[in-house]
């Protein structure tokens, strides 16, 4: 069936961009049923919470009348925008924290690691197998999100917006994933601790901002000076590490300055929560991708111990 | 093709190799023996540029494996003494895959990959998922894997084991026409009769040093170990069995309907002096010859202590 002749240029190019090891990835994962599965139980989650959302605001009085109107339609979208959210954290470790233990336990690694394939390959392309496949899983989506469109309320841009996001958190989870995998010998290891790296990344750091802010908040008003909750706007850097947050932010902007304490205030906010988030995770991601890339073999020392 | 020079290796506070000197020539087949444990996967992973070494140095036809690790890969055919295979692949897409991993074009590739199936004598099951094979046949797999990118050294580890008598000669078959196509071999086994008749030499690696190497003949007559000679007759057992039992260098006797096993510590000369003194003193010999010589006992003495190995 693909045996149609396609032009030399084409075939060029699909080697150069397909290597060996990313074409094996790609083969191997459609051949198991757990894509399809993970596939299937994706759409069900959001297709499930969609409709019991909807279910939910059209048997609730709201107001005026019972159908949906451009601000429900709204919280909606932002609904929905969790939701995945969530699923993003919830498979992106599951599907990258086995790529390489997984294959170091089924004692396959080894000969790949003699093969002409460098660390810089095998390591991306197993990256990027993973966030293609999640990134179907959320495209996959897209219909769920037409139900939007059709109450209006959020323009097209802003869920090109948050569709890069997602695949900006999917890239950051990922790299984590596949360097814990390459640390840890034991894949359990690996997924347990790229869940709970996941879990910090969510939690953690909300947790860790409200907590700050209790804090900061006590100790500005019982100090002799007067009270000033932008002293202490630095804390907003802290929920900056937050996924949702940084989202939020994108549909609205006044979350920034709330969280940087600077709302009514003259001086603006020293930077988009999400811009930060951008900066700090990619920070994150690319140190995360080069160390894999360094420990994935051997480390020689570079002694020049060669002669002597 | 190989040069160990002091080769350690510690994990932890264990050291698992204890400073291995080692040359191994071109095109010879290097039988690499000892107990398990005694450091062999250790030493051919570091070979396999898998593992750094703690010390010492190591070359691969001249390239160190720690400063050219990728030119060392393109020079050898690795197989581990564990090895998994990706199930969901077909045995000739198991190939292509490595085959590509290696930058092997596909045209070259398709043409390479059917001989290299009929040297493993799996050309029928071209089509068969890796999972449906016996081990025997993902054994031989892998070794077709070894050979995609045509290299020099193959560094086999324990390739026979866990496999049955019948797939072990199918093996041994295929190794004897790889030593033919002049491959640099290095084949480690804890059975050192598996290796005997296709090694040219043999290393004995125990508690991660070397203790004996060389020609296996060398080393069996360098540890004067028995002989065993089988004496066949037409009559008279009983009292050729006496009259053995009363010569020199003779140790244990065994008796089957035609004829007498003898244990025997002497060399050449004094083996033909036996037969002739049998002869003359009237014995009706059928026949006298070596019985398969027992290298198993070769192996452990060798192994027992290292006070007559030079
Ligand atoms: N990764 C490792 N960590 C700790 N010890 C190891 C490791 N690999 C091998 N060893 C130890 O090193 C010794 C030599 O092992 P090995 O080279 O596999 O022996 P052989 O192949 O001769 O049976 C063994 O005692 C083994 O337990
Ligand atoms: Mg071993």
């Amino acid at each position: 069936m693909s045996q149609i002749q396609a032009g030399g240029g084409l075939r060029h190019w699909r080697s150069k961009l397909i290597n060996p090891v990313l074409d094996k990835e790609f083969r191997l994962r459609m051949r198991t049923s757990r894509a399809m599965w993970a596939l299937f139980f994706y759409l069900f989650v959001i297709g499930a919470m969609t409709f019991g959302f909807i279910y939910i605001m059209t048997v609730m009085p709201s107001g005026s009348s019972n159908s949906f109107d451009p601000s429900q339609s709204r919280l909606m979208f932002y609904f929905i925008c969790v939701v995945q959210l969530g699923l993003v954290a919830f498979m992106a470790p599951g599907l990258t924290a086995g790529v390489i233990s997984g294959e170091r336990e089924k004692q396959t690694l080894n000969l790949l690691l003699t093969t002409q394939q460098s660390s810089t390959t095998i390591i991306l392309s197993k990256l990027f197998s993973s966030l293609s496949f999640m990134l179907l899983l959320v495209i996959s989506t897209l219909p769920v999100y037409s139900v939007v469109f059709l109450y209006g309320g959020i323009s097209p841009k802003q869920l090109l917006l948050v569709f890069l996001f997602f695949t900006f958190v999917m890239v950051v989870l990922g790299s984590l994933g596949i360097l814990f995998s390459t640390l840890f010998k034991r894949t359990m290891v690996s997924v347990i601790v790229t869940y709970g790296a996941t879990l910090f990344i969510f939690a953690g750091t909300g947790f860790l901002y409200l907590l700050m802010s209790q804090v900061m908040e006590m100790t500005q008003r019982n100090s002799g000076t007067g009270y000033n909750p932008a002293d202490y706007g630095w804390i907003g850097h802290i929920a900056a590490w937050n996924p949702v947050a940084a989202m939020f932010s994108i549909f609205d902007d006044s979350i920034t300055e709330q969280v940087f304490m600077t709302r009514g205030g003259s001086t603006p906010p020293p930077i988009a929560l999400w811009q930060e988030f951008l900066l700090f995770y990619s920070a994150v991601a690319i140190i995360a991708i080069v160390m894999a890339i360094r420990y994935i073999r051997p480390r020689y020392k570079r002694s020049g111990n060669g002669k002597g | 093709m190989i040069e160990i020079e002091g080769l350690t290796k510690t994990f932890g506070s264990f050291q698992a190799v204890k400073g291995i000197d080692l040359t191994i020539a071109k095109g010879c087949v290097f039988g690499f023996v000892g107990p398990n444990g005694a450091g062999k996967s250790t030493t051919m992973s570091i070979l396999a540029t898998l593992a750094a070494p703690t010390s010492g140095t190591v070359k691969v036809g001249g390239f160190d494996v720690t400063q050219h690790p990728k030119e060392v890969r393109k020079r050898i055919g690795y197989m581990p003494d564990f090895f998994g295979v990706y199930d969901q692949f077909k045995t000739i897409e198991y190939l292509h895959f490595y085959g590509a991993s290696y930058g092997i074009p596909k045209a070259e590739r398709e043409e390479l990959i059917p001989q290299l199936l009929e040297l493993v004598n799996l050309s029928d099951k071209k089509d068969a998922y890796v999972d449906t094979l016996s081990r025997g046949m993902k054994q031989r797999l892998c070794l077709a894997r070894c050979l995609v990118h045509d290299p020099d050294l193959l560094i086999l580890d324990e390739p026979a084991s866990g496999l049955d008598p019948r797939a072990r000669i199918e093996m041994r078959e295929i190794l004897k026409e790889l030593k033919a196509m002049g491959k640099t071999i290095i084949i480690s086994s804890h059975i050192l009769p598996e290796l005997a008749e296709m090694v040219d030499e043999i290393g004995v690696i125990e508690h991660g040093s070397m203790v004996a190497r060389g020609n296996i003949s060398d080393i069996q007559s360098k540890l004067r170990v028995k002989r065993v000679l089988y004496v066949r007759l037409l009559d008279r057992l009983d009292e050729a069995e006496s009259f053995l039992r009363d010569q020199p260098l003779v140790g244990r006797l065994l008796r089957d309907e035609q004829g007498i096993h003898v244990h025997y510590e002497g060399q050449d000369e004094e083996q033909a002096a036996l037969l002739m003194g049998l002869i003359s003193s009237g014995y009706r010999v059928v026949s006298f010859s070596e019985a398969q010589t027992n290298l198993e006992d070769v192996f452990l003495e060798i192994t027992k202590g290292g006070e007559n190995v030079v």
